[in-house]
């Protein structure tokens, strides 16, 4: 488990979808957008695998909350979203 | 009302049937009490949770904490099922749920979503705008209080587990579990002592 509670993550900015048949858990909302791990939720097998009948290794996935506002330019100042992400979608900010 | 399926439908239905438990994927068996299971599920089993963590502390804090062992301890078999989540309401915070990508819902104590949760309408507004959404099923939350939108992505399934509303001083158990809708378990409405 890479990331804490508190820890501020981007989500990655990144498409697969443009490059293949892929099954990905990752809201299209949300790349490239920044949050705060809310809690880690354990390790889970990679559904990019599993769905596709692969071995799937088990990475850890976190609760990650956002500001709502700032995904869609609308909505009320201070609302949030929380969001399952795995860790593979998240960078550390600096 | 979704029509009946055709004969092709159930045949290759059958046929995947019959591939999957060649494979040892699983057995028919599993497959008839899965199907008894989810038919059995319904929201006054998340009702009875939430009125029971109202009345119980000791319960109340396994309900935060491990929701899947909240359902068991309330006689539900979690058996197979994603791990349960449930998340607090307070004064200063409301949860409402969604997954957008699909129509992850917590079956195993709500039973099946009701058609408007898979509802592409649904999904895409209530992380676009999730005071518009509310507002329509008459859930207007004040200005200082905070609204968390918990987009269901992935292994979990999200209850939630309403405030406690006044005027409910004194009910027993049953009685504030009937006050506890399918609805005010995802977020959409609130309970009401009416």
């Amino acid at each position: 488990m890479r990331f804490a509670a508190g820890t501020p993550v981007r989500v990655k900015r990144d498409f697969p979808e443009l490059r293949g048949p892929c099954h990905i858990r990752t809201p299209h909302y949300l790349r490239g957008s920044s949050g705060v791990v809310e809690r880690p939720l354990g390790a889970h097998p990679n559904p990019e695998d599993l769905a596709f009948g692969r071995p799937a290794a088990r990475v850890p996935l976190y609760h990650v909350r956002f500001e709502q506002p700032a995904l869609f330019g609308e909505g009320a100042s201070g609302d949030t979203l929380l969001v399952e992400i795995f860790e593979h979608w998240l960078e550390e900010m600096h | 009302m979704a029509a009946p399926p055709g004969p092709g439908s159930i045949a290759l239905l059958d046929r995947f049937v019959a591939a999957l438990t060649a494979k040892g994927v699983v057995t028919e068996q599993e497959i008839v009490d899965q199907i008894a299971r989810t038919d059995r599920a319904s929201p006054e089993t998340g009702a009875r949770m939430v009125a029971r963590a109202w009345t119980d502390p000791e319960y109340r804090a396994l309900l935060l904490s491990d929701g899947s062992r909240a359902a068991e301890a309330m006689g539900v078999s979690m058996a197979g099922a994603p791990p349960l989540g449930v998340l607090e309401d307070t004064e200063a915070l409301h949860h409402l749920v969604v997954c957008t990508l699909c129509s992850c819902y917590p079956r195993a104590v709500l039973g099946y979503p009701p058609h408007w949760y898979k509802s592409a309408a649904y999904r895409a507004r209530a992380v676009r705008d999730p005071r518009g959404v509310l507002a329509e099923w008459g859930t207007v939350l004040p200005d200082t209080m905070e609204l968390r939108v918990v987009d269901s992505t992935a292994d979990y399934r999200w209850m939630v587990l309403p405030m406690r509303p006044a005027g409910t001083e004194g009910w027993d158990a049953a009685r504030l579990a009937s006050i506890v809708t399918r609805d005010a378990l995802v977020g959409v409405t609130l309970p009401h002592a009416a």
